[in-house]
């Protein structure tokens, strides 16, 4: 028989350390729903999603059932969908649409994909998908979007850089009377990964098969917990432990994505190695750098621990999975995250010290609020800073910030459930304006040249 | 299919009776059992055999975890394999 220990520690990890799957995502290629008839299109959209992704729902419910480990979301990636505009034209705002009705019949809790991949230039349909995101993010509540402004091998595209700014600020605006909620649906990528499960981000890359199911697991809590253990410990211990329960959270993602893949008849595609946090207390990546030994996060040796813990992390999971991919590394949302909601509020955590610690861990500046009349020009200038640390890097760096709009800096927009809350943050105001305004594309690092 | 029954809480009479019960009713075999009790806290672990099983794995987990909340105990049905998996490379 198994261990006694082993089966109560794995009972512990999920009833007191909030050890769960955040999510199962189905990537759903919709390539071949393409028509030059975007009523056509969108009807296609509706049944093959609906038709693949049916028992999605049931299936992984059943997972959660039989195994025992809490499946916090179900999710669906798609094309994205400026490659459906640009063969179809028309408002894209129509696909939109279509993907929240898809969402209400097969009941995921997200759809993500209504993306472009610009970080070269804006090709048909690229412009249109970008200008309707607003209108889109606003007229549905589970539809997630993306747009990828940079890469390691093309530079950055400083043009859409330019319009992300104003795109982020419109959502919010249009948003205003539900906690400028729009722009939590927004991520602005360099180096987008096309297998990503987590949202706002996730899309079904144009170098993806048919159908396939990823996975991301959690487990923050589980991690502090085993640090608690271990106080005197030095710091090579420490990351022999991260990675130890990483390797464990891992192989339970490993099996339910196994597990749900066969069931479904899909291909199993990867999983994500990714700490994701909750706002619930216990459960939260900044309180596994507290374990460490730094009184807040966003102390001096933050960017420190957070390299160890996302370098351990990803030791210990890559042995647990016969695929890994995504975003893979620890995620910092500051809304998402009850320790850094308490080190924002409390000053110790600054946009400044977020960028620093974005360059050493997934993924980038998230869920961070910043006051409504920031400029868009200065949200500009802050993805095109996290951009440059992604390209130079080769790692994918994002940017999703939720401008306040009428909240004033020190108070506190709330989004509820797992987007948690989290007070507007001090922007440094010095103009970046001209720079933004110049347009044109930063030129791919020497780092690109790797043949 | 194995499953693991973990029972743990305050230790009163009748526990071990019924959670077997409820397995016999459902053809369910069971293989090995453990418990302990360490400081008053009862802690069981049974592997049962659910092959010829008369009922849903979902339905006996979710009548066994009815029946620890009326004792006010912990009660978890999980599959074997996430065991083996966690634990075994």
């Amino acid at each position: 028989m198994i261990n006694t220990r082993d089966i109560l520690e794995t009972i512990q990890m999920i009833e007191n350390e909030n050890l769960d799957i955040r999510t199962v995502t189905m990537g759903i290629s919709l390539l071949d729903c393409c028509c030059d008839d975007i009523d056509r299109s969108c009807t296609k959209v509706y049944d093959k999603i609906t038709r693949l992704a049916e028992r999605l729902v049931p299936e992984v419910d059943t997972i959660e059932k039989e195994y025992g480990i809490p499946i916090i979301n179900k999710r669906i990636a798609v094309t994205p969908v400026a490659m459906l505009t640009a063969a179809s034209g028309g408002d894209p705002v129509r696909y939109a649409k279509t993907l929240q009705r898809v969402a209400d019949t097969v009941g995921v809790n997200f759809i993500g994909g209504y993306s472009a991949l610009v970080q070269k230039g804006f090709s048909a349909g690229d412009e249109a998908l970008i200008n309707s995101i607003p209108e889109a993010l606003a007229c549905t509540q589970n539809l997630c979007s993306s747009v990828n402004i940079g890469s390691t091998k093309t530079g950055i595209n400083m043009d859409a850089v330019a319009e992300m700014g104003k795109v982020v600020l419109r959502c919010a605006e249009l948003t205003k009377d539900d906690n400028c909620i729009g722009a939590a649906k927004l991520v602005v990528f360099c180096n987008a990964p096309e297998d990503n499960p987590f949202m706002a981000g996730a899309f079904h890359g144009p170098g993806e098969p048919e159908c396939v199911i990823n996975v991301g697991v959690s487990g923050p809590g589980v991690v502090r917990a085993a640090l608690a253990k271990i106080p005197g410990a030095n710091i090579t211990e420490v990351a022999d432990t991260v990675k130890k329960t990483a390797f464990k959270i891992t192989r339970m993602g490993q099996l339910v994505a196994s597990q749900a893949a066969q069931r479904l008849g899909v291909p199993f595609g990867i999983v994500d190695l990714s700490l994701a946090p909750t706002p619930a207390v216990g459960d939260s990546v900044a309180h596994i750098l507290e374990e460490m030994g730094l009184e807040s996060c966003g102390a001096h040796g933050t960017t420190a621990c957070l390299a160890l813990l996302n370098d351990a992390v990803k030791k210990g999971g890559t042995m647990a999975s016969s695929h890994v991919g995504g975003l893979s590394g620890a995620f910092i949302p500051v809304s998402e995250d009850a320790g850094m909601i308490d080190a924002a509020r409390s000053g110790c955590l600054t946009i400044e010290k977020l960028e620093a610690m974005t360059s050493v861990c997934s993924v980038g500046l998230d869920m961070i609020v910043v006051p409504g009349d920031t400029p868009a020009e200065i949200i500009s200038a802050i993805i095109a800073d996290e951009a440059a640390i992604g390209m130079v890097n080769s790692k994918t760096t994002a940017v999703r910030l939720i401008p306040a709009i009428g909240v004033r800096e020190g108070e506190e927009l709330n989004f509820g459930g797992l987007l948690g809350s989290g007070p507007v943050m001090k922007v440094n105001t010095a103009s970046p304006a001209k720079f933004i305004s110049r347009g044109g594309r930063i030129p791919a690092p020497l780092q690109s040249l790797k043949n | 299919m194995r499953a693991v029954i973990t029972v743990v809480g305050k230790d009163t009479v009748g526990i071990l009776s019924g959670v077997s019960d409820i397995c016999a009713e459902n053809n369910i075999n069971i293989i090995e059992v453990s418990q302990s009790i360490l400081q008053e806290l009862f802690c069981m672990i049974m592997l049962v055999d659910m092959e010829k099983s008369s009922v849903a794995f979902a339905d006996f987990s979710d009548r066994l975890k009815a029946m620890g909340k009326e004792k006010n105990l912990q009660i978890h049905t999980m599959q074997e394999d996430v065991f083996n998996a966690m634990h075994h490379v």
